[in-house]
């Protein structure tokens, strides 16, 4: 499988279907990588003609401006927009819900105007329309799963229902959790709590959220977050429970249940 | 003697529209002391969001039990204002009951119905007071709260309970004075509650009756005067700005953030110095980067202030404070109204602000409180009149980055990062695609 960047494309005067922005976490974090590579492969394998960026992609600024830093938000958004306007980029998937609010909710005052489109959200959509066909019986059916809205794709906007259609068409026992939906408890890794210590407290949030999850007496945590699942593992293993309980991302369940 | 009593009537609703609207008019000036944000478009999706938040009263309803007991009160506020209104008139016009030949079978009907949503509000706020009191329910008693605001909620259901026993009392004494024909009592249907209680009254005599149906009837409305100037002082202005609070609310999804226009600028013409307009001496000063003070919020993050009732859905939903981090996404609105409090008095001092040598961060909301925020949205979410802490805490910490350098050193380096590796993380930029040639191989 080859995965071609922006510039290819353009090199033969082509524009893919959809541009796939992997983010940072997906491009550099070992755990999050594994995530990219499993949706690159469903696109791959369902012929969805795709680009990335490549070494043109940049941060998109969220970790900055949510910390306070909105010079350095703002000099890597014009960066991101004038790539993707030189591109002429119509249509975007990630896999990261940060990456997709900023650009789906922030980028456009800016001056960059794109269809985002979150991964659970496509993949959703791909199985709807029987783009993506489904193994009878897969590694998922009848297990017992929870579910854990990320804030950004949750309370952010309003995505609630998506994620979880997935999650029926792999015929899981869908659990959910006591905070689920618009009550949906944080991982601790937004407004980029990711990149520091967190402040003083009784407990650690992921700590806390993990808890909640591995009470449902789900053997999986279904995430559709590179940070929700960096967070949700970390607190999975706190509580010793690595062995029983796996968070996986969403992509990678549908990549394991793929019909030959 | 009925002329004094209506003198004394006009007098003291005088007294209490006009102490109200002064303070009023303080209100909106300090909310009008935040910067300028415009915030009157889509009015279909504003009224939409009155109508089912404020009127409606829907957030309310994700805890179901204070939500029902809540609206009995908020029914009853709304509804026995009619009855006020022919208090207001007889008092104003010395008459008794005047609406009983206009409005005949009717009448009985509707104070029977009042008097079933007075008890109801009666009861409610006893249930509240049981709440705050006995059972110590977590976001009615957690630190913030210590001191004056749990007093304030106190006084608040008091007045409640005491306002409405006096509304029920006057009812039953006014049906025994009616039973015995007596001048001015004029006779009615028998009220649905309160009828059932006059034997409790029967041996007093016609005399000690007409002074507690009198005592109750002054006693009611002039708690109402004064609880109505309590308000402004008090977390209970939430049912006056409620409304427009949920009209004003922010249309944009939740895990948008506002942008800097000024910033987007400074940036573009850097990047592109033809864009860059001539140096205008008229130009208005720049703002500082970030709210410092309550003044360099916007004028809605301050009537949020003003419309916030301290109920704490917020602080339980918050990812922080339930991992016991100091943040507390009431307090923040709680230390921006008292903020805004001690400006306006220095403003009504000094004609303009003077500096205090104080300011909302650091002397009110402190550094780790404002760290500890994830930005999830909980709190935003959890509020039922559509109050954005968020929206506070995301300029606060604008301030502390852009304008002190105030930040931790792992976001330095994560910034740092970010600048020169286009990652919050110390990866080669080369590096970015290495996972596309792994499963090219």
């Amino acid at each position: 499988m080859k995965i071609k960047s922006m510039a290819e494309y353009a090199a033969n005067g082509e524009n893919p279907e959809v541009l796939f922005w992997v983010g940072c976490a997906g491009s550099f974090d070992q755990r999050a990588q594994k995530i990219t590579k499993a949706f690159a492969q469903i696109l791959d394998k369902v012929g969805v003609q795709f680009a990335i960026l490549g070494k043109e992609e940049k941060c998109t600024g969220d970790p900055a401006r949510r910390a306070g830093n909105e010079f350095l938000f703002q000099m890597m958004a014009y960066n991101n927009i004038q790539t993707l306007n030189g591109y002429g980029v119509k249509k975007i998937v990630t896999a990261c819900p940060h990456c997709f609010n900023i650009l789906k909710n922030e980028y456009p005052e800016l001056g960059g105007n794109y269809e985002v489109i979150h991964h659970t959200t496509f993949l959703q959509q791909l199985i709807n329309d029987g783009r993506v066909r489904l193994k009878e019986g897969g590694d998922f059916k009848g297990k017992k799963i929870t579910y854990h809205d990320s804030c950004y794709l949750g309370r952010g906007n309003n995505i609630y229902e998506a994620p979880r259609e997935v999650l029926q068409a792999l015929d899981v026992e869908l659990v959910e959790m006591k905070r689920c939906r618009t009550n949906g408890l944080c991982c601790g890794a937004g407004g980029a709590q990711m990149f520091k210590e967190e402040e003083k407290g009784d407990t650690r949030i992921n700590f806390e959220r993990s808890a909640e999850a591995i009470d449902t007496g789900a053997t999986i945590i279904a995430a559709n977050c590179p940070f929700c699942t960096t967070m949700l593992t970390d607190g999975v293993k706190n509580k010793e429970k690595e062995d029983s309980v796996m968070v996986m991302d969403i992509a990678e369940m549908v990549a394991r249940s793929l019909a030959d | 003697m009925h002329l004094i009593q209506q003198l004394l009537f006009i007098l003291f609703a005088g007294a209490a529209i006009y102490f109200f609207a002064k303070k009023v008019g303080e209100i909106r000036r300090n909310i009008k002391l935040g910067r300028d944000e415009d915030r009157t478009d889509n009015s279909s999706a504003r009224w939409r969001n009155v109508l089912l938040q404020a009127f409606g009263q829907k957030k309310m309803f994700k805890k179901p039990t204070p939500a029902i007991l809540h609206f009995f009160v908020y029914a009853g506020f709304i509804i026995i204002n009619i009855e006020i209104l022919e208090i207001f008139l007889d008092g104003i016009l010395g008459k008794h009951r005047m609406f009983v030949p206009m409005l005949g079978g009717l009448y009985s009907f509707l104070i029977g119905f009042f008097e079933i949503l007075g008890a109801l509000v009666l009861i409610s706020c006893l249930i509240f007071l049981v709440r705050r009191n006995i059972l110590h329910v977590k976001r009615l008693s957690q630190h913030e709260l210590d001191g004056w605001p749990k007093t304030d909620a106190n006084l608040i259901l008091i007045t409640e309970v005491v306002l409405m026993s006096l509304f029920l009392t006057m009812n039953t004494a006014d049906q025994v004075l009616q039973s015995r024909g007596v001048e001015h009592y004029v006779v009615t249907e028998p009220f649905w509650i309160t009828s059932n209680f006059t034997s409790m009254l029967s041996g007093m005599s016609t005399g000690s009756l007409i002074a507690l149906e009198r005592s109750c009837w002054w006693l009611h409305i002039v708690g109402v005067f004064l609880f109505l100037n309590y308000l402004p002082y008090s977390k209970h202005l939430h049912i006056v700005l409620a409304f427009p609070n949920a009209y004003y609310t922010r249309l944009d999804p939740q895990g948008e953030m506002s942008n800097m226009k000024e910033i987007q600028n400074e940036v573009l013409y850097m990047m592109q110095p033809e864009l860059a307009p001539a140096a205008d001496p008229n130009q208005p000063q720049q703002h500082r980067f970030g709210a410092k003070d309550v003044m360099d919020l916007s004028w809605k993050n301050l009537m949020d202030a003003y419309s916030c009732t301290e109920c704490g859905r917020c602080t339980a939903s918050c990812p922080a404070n339930i991992t016991g981090k100091k943040l507390s996404p009431r307090k923040i609105m709680m230390d921006t109204r008292d903020r805004l409090e001690e400006v306006g008095k220095n403003v009504d001092k000094n004609k303009s602000f003077v500096d205090d040598g104080k300011s909302l961060v650091h002397d009110y909301i402190t550094v780790e409180e404002l760290r500890a925020c994830t930005t999830c949205q909980a709190c935003v979410e959890a509020c039922p009149v559509g109050i954005e802490p968020l929206s506070i805490i995301n300029q606060l910490r604008r301030y502390l980055v852009m304008e002190e350098s105030n930040s931790p050193q792992e976001w330095n380096l994560m910034f740092g990062n970010v600048e020169n590796n286009m990652a919050p993380w110390k990866f080669s930029p080369d590096e970015r695609d290495r996972w596309a040639e792994e499963i090219s191989a």
